[in-house]
């Protein structure tokens, strides 16, 4: 569905690198990246979304090469959400949800009938119906997430690309917005890639974890495999604690590694062949 | 039944009583200000002798100040609004900044070194005067556009702050023009101080068709100027060409713009004023307020102009240095409420 091959990338002014970076990632899958700040993930997803260009690489979507594509084509097959958006801009839900069919609706200012089907079931999906005319700066957090989120499912796209969509937001909303990404991968196909702070949290709503540190991909696999105390140690430099929670990993941080811990960390090659062992 | 339902259609949205009222009221109101203005001068008429000098093609006293002298006037002094209005809501919706204005930017001062070159350097060629102001108002707007511009982004501070240099350096140009030909600056000091004294249906005539065809370049580009406002990443997510948006829109006030400069001179902070008021009043949704910005526009500028000719009787005021006063004031108080938090919306 998404493939990328052999990414580069790198920042004028900070030198921040992306290296190599090849991901495959199949239609229906929810794929969580996460790394410590700065390793990378935030950029790894606006390159796959072409906010920014790669100097080296391809990018695939449906097995189309996103060069040759045009916006308004990728618009319709990929979006994504990036991590702050503007707070106080004055629009109404609805109207919000309805720059979401900006890229499918070429001329006009008015919708189609079948733009408006999509909207309406958008903001149904989103649960957004009774605050369709509420206006964004009115709302709580959680709300406006939720807003900026049917305007991403008003694009009607195959894969949606999430930046930190639970940063900022209390406990309940968070989980509000994790049942939501499932509910549309579940319920509606979406392919969903998503950056997250929060470990448990991803590997919970996650098939699969990609690790990244210094523009680098140290682990990929599903959480069961990426969890484990090898992974904290190399890439946060943390001892942790990881049990089962109904076939779900979850970890509790226990120290910051002594020097001793980082000293025997352990790259991927090296990671996969413990596996296979 | 259905009555009911519909209108409660209508009004659902939170701002929409708003609008509907204001799209009511400000029409109504440039009525009122331009029969005002008719009836207002150094010679006075009741309305009976404005309508009779309008409609009527008896050679009476009101028919020729009515109709020859004070209608044109009002109508140019409309376009001009609109013109600069627009400008100033497309512009502040480009660069995502309330303080973007045609004058604030350099745009008019590029007008105005272009305009006072044909003026002052080649008077024999005033003919020139409406496209030497489209050039030096496009210049300006791509010098500002292009030492703005850094790697495929626009930067709204820095766009304000090229604005004040180019707006400097057009200055110094003028000023200069104006020593070396001292003796034919006579012409160029009213045009400067922005005003509409002497203007008729010549001048009418020949800013009304460009202005007609501008606009409806506008009407298409709303949907460009709308979707900035979700930011440059969120609209490119949209698969929105940013930059070639940007372009069309800074194109179409730069023409705006010029259009208004070169038939009523340096007219400033219309474009600063008006968009941000309507914005207060109905939102920052360019779909309502660009059509807002433009009725005020006309309406500010109407009411300013009979001002600026009756109130100082005899002396006429030029209508510039007028809405500088009440536009000025505004801006200081702008920058003060807002602070360093230039974000539009």
């Amino acid at each position: 569905m998404l493939r990328t091959e052999s990414i580069h990338y790198e920042h004028d002014i900070t030198k921040f690198q992306l290296n190599n970076i090849s991901i495959n990632i199949k239609q229906g899958e929810i794929v969580s990246l996460i790394g410590p700040n700065g390793s990378g993930k935030s950029t790894l997803l606006r390159v796959i979304s072409q906010l920014l260009k790669s100097s080296s690489g391809e990018v695939y979507l449906d097995e189309k090469n996103v060069r040759q594509m045009k916006k308004r084509e990728i618009a319709t097959t990929l979006t994504m959400l990036p991590q702050m958006n503007n707070h106080q801009l004055d629009l109404t839900v609805r109207e919000l949800v309805e720059f979401g069919r900006h890229p499918h609706n070429k001329n006009n200012l008015k919708l189609t009938k079948e733009d408006q089907e999509i909207v309406e079931w958008a903001l149904e999906v989103t649960r957004l119906k009774p605050l369709e005319h509420r206006l964004l700066p009115t709302m709580s957090g959680g709300e406006r997430q939720r807003a900026w989120i049917a305007m991403a499912v008003a694009q009607h796209p195959k894969v949606l690309l999430l930046d930190e969509p639970t940063t900022f937001l209390d406990i309940a909303h968070q989980l509000e917005v994790m049942e939501l990404v499932r509910e549309l991968n579940e319920k509606y196909n979406m392919t969903v890639v998503m950056v997250l702070h929060d470990i448990n949290q991803a590997a919970q709503y996650s098939n699969r974890l990609i690790v990244l540190k210094r523009g680098t991909i140290y682990y990929d696999g599903s959480p069961q495999c990426v969890l484990c105390k090898e992974m904290f140690a190399t890439i946060f430099e943390i001892e942790a604690d990881i049990t089962l929670k109904s076939g779900r990993p979850v970890f509790t941080p226990i120290r910051k590694c002594s020097n001793h811990c980082t000293s025997q960390c352990i790259n991927l090659n090296d990671y996969k062949e413990k596996r296979k062992e | 039944m259905a009555v009911i339902e519909e209108s409660q259609q209508v009004y659902r949205h939170p701002l929409a009583k708003k609008r509907k009222a204001l799209f009511i009221l400000l029409p109504v109101l440039v009525i009122i200000a331009s029969i005002g203005s008719l009836m207002i001068g150094q010679v006075s008429f009741s309305v009976a002798e404005v309508l009779n000098g309008i409609f009527s093609r008896e050679d009476t006293l009101a028919r020729r100040i009515v109709w020859e002298i004070r209608l044109p006037r009002i109508l140019i002094g409309m376009v001009v609004g609109i013109c600069l209005s627009i400008a100033g809501t497309l512009l502040q919706g480009v660069m995502q900044n309330p303080l973007a204005d045609p004058g604030v930017i350099g745009i008019t001062s590029g007008a105005g070194v272009m305009a006072v070159l044909v003026m002052v350097v080649f008077p024999g060629h005033i003919f020139y005067l409406p496209i030497a102001s489209f050039i030096g108002a496009f210049s300006a707007a791509m010098i500002v556009y292009i030492l703005s511009v850094k790697k495929g982004s626009t930067s709204p501070t820095r766009i304000v702050l090229v604005g004040v240099a180019v707006n400097a350096i057009c200055g110094a140009i003028t000023n200069m023009m104006m020593i070396l030909y001292s003796d034919r600056v006579q012409t160029v000091l009213p045009w400067l101080a922005g005003g509409l004294t002497g203007v008729g249906w010549v001048q009418f005539q020949n800013v009304i068709y460009y202005a007609l065809i501008t606009l409806l370049f506008v009407m298409f580009s709303v949907r460009h100027v709308r979707i900035l406002r979700l930011g440059d990443e969120m609209a490119k997510l949209l698969g929105h060409h940013v930059e070639r948006s940007r372009l069309f829109l800074i194109a179409l006030s730069t023409l705006l713009a010029g259009l208004a400069v070169s038939v009523a001179g340096l007219v400033g902070f219309v474009g600063l004023v008006v968009p941000h008021m309507m914005r207060l009043l109905i939102g920052g949704d360019y779909k309502h307020l660009v059509p807002a910005s433009a009725l005020g526009g006309a309406l500010l500028v109407t009411v300013a102009d009979t001002i600026a000719r009756s109130v100082f009787n005899p002396t006429e005021v030029p209508v510039g240095i007028l809405l500088a006063f009440i536009g000025g004031p505004y801006f200081l108080y702008l920058i003060y409420r807002k602070g360093n938090s230039f974000a539009a919306n």
